[in-house]
């Protein structure tokens, strides 16, 4: 497994953090690997963070309905942060997968020092929105 | 020859194999023997107990505190949340050794101190090992594993490694190869008067500049990431080596702490230089020094593991553990000690379990004993509770279980509420219950800390396979047994108990 901060650099989520600092977001977050199966975001659940997906899929269920699926350099968690209300889905290892993961008390301040990620993660919510839209609208 | 010829577990078949001699190790072999696991093997390269408090910390103090008196009894349960680096036992006399070989001129026990208590451990609570046989490859074979070891091979089901974070860990920094890594470091008086340049901020950075503060003229502590005061507050380090980081915030003039990646590493005509690239402001920061110390770290010395296919984890140092420290790649492939600060748990808000010093893992070695118990078929003990003792033992965890409050958000105690009856389930992973834990009603209690701090006593109760959290009030002086937590309590498993 490549190091953890190059892993990092070849994500669109963080293609616009220079190396060092990058290099510092690496020591400063754990990486977690978590097996095909395990629960990585609990359903009403408080206390969780922000996952971002290095390597690996992840499926998010709500009973045994699949709702989405995300793979590497995609995340998830931060709607159940920016509400401040516990996760409303399970999100579950579908292979093994490898996590870097921001932790709940970190996630603001962390986006408010880090503003291009916060653009990314925008843009990537506003495609998340409109493919639901387009989903809904039958397009 | 002779002797070598006595030393117990000599090669052979074994239910478990442990490898080291560590606290790690002792704590497991006691625990695996105590959960009925008495066909098991514990040996290491070393050729006494103790594994890395043989050695480090290289300044000779803990960071982990041990009150030699308490308010209760020093070979009681209770004395455990008083004294961080002591195994744990059923007997009173292998209870507390650690405070029995403390000076008292420190509240934390010099390294000797602890070698000494572990030794005693070994010897109070009947601990045979192996040593001098060190490990050497790794197999596996139908229904387990094969061990290779300079005394011959050890056939085994399971394997516990408790092999500490003890290889010298570098980061592919330029010019490395020109840094002396922290487990060379001389002697204090050997950097008197030098420009002393540590590339580390964690236990062992602050550690060395600690030491070096008398004897060097000028300290710079430098990597990416900033100190965190309020992740340092949660943190022994705090109290302990915290005195270079006040220096630098007062502005004192000699010692420097600093948050750069660093560039390279230079050797000059006068000594190094060290460029580095800000991570918290913008631009390039280059000093001098006569001498540059890596205090960058460990990981586990894991051999041939990768090959055998176990996964790792930050940077490839440790390996990625399951919620009771199985390897996620390789089942059978257990690791005790330090390592298992691997496996996170719920991490409720970011707040990480003790499982990196002895305070903590000891607690994980007696919940991987009875796993590894039950793994082999061993039933493990659940006695059984009337419905009146339920309330009244998990109130009495939530106020003074060691494992609860030592483990906080990370082990829980459980009781079951099945068809023939309420058990008492012991302490589990609380990510363990969460995620099911066999999936009968069920009611867990823990502590936990906010990401801010508080400490709250939080209630689980599983009923028809549906889980709720409770997160119950602080209380300023931690007395979670009064009244308004006993009536919360009942409250909460009121549905549990009508049914048991």
């Amino acid at each position: 497994m490549a190091e953890v901060q190059d892993v990092l650099a070849r994500l669109s989520l963080f293609a616009d953090v220079p190396p060092a600092q990058l290099e510092a977001i690496a020591h400063r977050f754990d990486e977690e690997v978590f097996p095909e199966g395990e629960r990585v975001l609990r359903k009403d659940l408080r206390g969780s963070g922000l996952f971002v997906i290095l390597d690996g899929e992840a499926v998010v269920r709500i009973g045994d309905e699949e709702v989405t699926r995300f793979g590497p350099g995609e995340f998830f968690g931060e709607v159940s942060l920016l509400t401040s209300e516990p996760p409303n889905a399970d999100v579950v290892a579908l292979t093994m997968l490898r996590c870097l993961v921001i932790p709940g008390p970190d996630f603001e301040p962390f986006l408010l020092e880090q503003p291009r990620v916060l653009y990314r993660m925008l843009q990537a919510e506003a495609r998340r929105l409109r493919n639901t839209t387009e989903w809904k609208s039958g397009s | 020859m002779e002797e070598r010829v006595l030393s117990p577990f000599p090669p052979g078949d074994y239910d478990v194999v442990v490898v080291g001699t560590g606290p790690a190790g002792l704590q497991t072999s006691y625990s695996l023997s105590r959960a009925g696991v008495g066909n098991h093997a514990l040996f290491s390269a070393d050729d006494a107990p103790g594994g890395m408090f043989r050695r480090f910390p290289i300044f000779e103090r803990l960071i982990s505190w041990t009150k030699p008196d308490a308010p209760c009894e020093r070979h009681s349960r209770e004395y455990e949340r008083y004294d961080n680096n002591s195994l744990i036992a059923d007997e009173p006399e292998a209870r507390g050794l650690v405070a029995g070989f403390m000076d008292r001129s420190f509240d934390v026990p010099a390294r000797g101190e602890m070698e000494a208590g572990l030794a005693d451990f070994a010897v109070r609570a009947g601990i045979q090992a192996r040593y001098g046989c060190r490990w050497t490859g790794t197999r596996r074979e139908e229904g387990g594993f094969v061990l290779e070891t300079t005394d011959g091979e050890y056939r085994c089901r399971v394997v516990v490694f408790a092999i500490g974070m003890t290889d010298p860990w570098t980061p592919p920094l330029n010019g490395a190869e020109h840094a002396t890594h922290y487990v060379d470091t001389g002697s204090a008086e050997s950097y008197r008067d030098k420009r002393v340049v540590i590339v580390g901020k964690r236990n062992s950075g602050f550690e060395l500049a600690s030491g070096l503060l008398p004897w060097a003229s000028e300290l710079t502590l430098v990597s990416p990431r900033a100190v965190d005061i309020s992740v340092l507050a949660q943190s022994p380090l705090r109290a302990r080596y915290l005195q270079p980081y006040e220096e630098y915030v007062r502005g004192s003039a000699g010692t420097y702490v600093l948050d750069g990646s660093i560039v390279g590493i230079e050797r000059g005509a006068d000594g190094f230089r060290v460029t580095a690239d800000a991570t918290t402001w913008d631009g390039r920061l280059a000093f001098a020094g006569d001498e540059v110390i890596l205090a960058t770290g460990f990981r586990v010395p894991l051999g041939d593991l990768r090959e055998l296919g176990v996964v790792t984890v930050m940077n490839d140092r440790v390996p990625a553990l399951t919620r009771f420290w199985e390897s996620v790649s390789v089942p059978g492939i257990f690791f005790a000690g330090n390592i298992t600060i691997a496996s996170r748990g719920l991490a409720k808000d970011g707040v990480a379990a003790n499982s990196s010093s002895v305070n903590g893992f000891r607690y994980n070695a007696r919940v991987l004993a009875r796993h590894i118990g039950e793994r082999l078929g061993i039933e493990q003990p659940r006695p059984k509770l009337s419905g009146e003792e339920v309330v009244p033992l998990l109130i009495d965890e939530l106020a003074r279980g060691p494992e609860l409050w030592i483990q906080k958000g990370y082990l829980a105690r459980v009781v079951s509420f099945a068809g023939e009856g309420i058990s008492d389930e012991g302490v589990v992973p609380l990510e363990h219950f969460v995620d099911g834990g066999g999936g009968a009603d069920a009611a867990a209690v823990a502590v936990e800390m906010s990401g801010n701090g508080t400490i709250y006593p939080a209630v689980y109760v599983r009923r028809g396979g549906e889980l709720a959290e409770h997160e119950l009030d602080p209380h300023p002086s931690r007395a979670f047994d009064g009244d308004s937590y006993r009536r919360d309590v009942e409250r909460l498993l009121r549905p549990l108990l009508a049914l048991g």
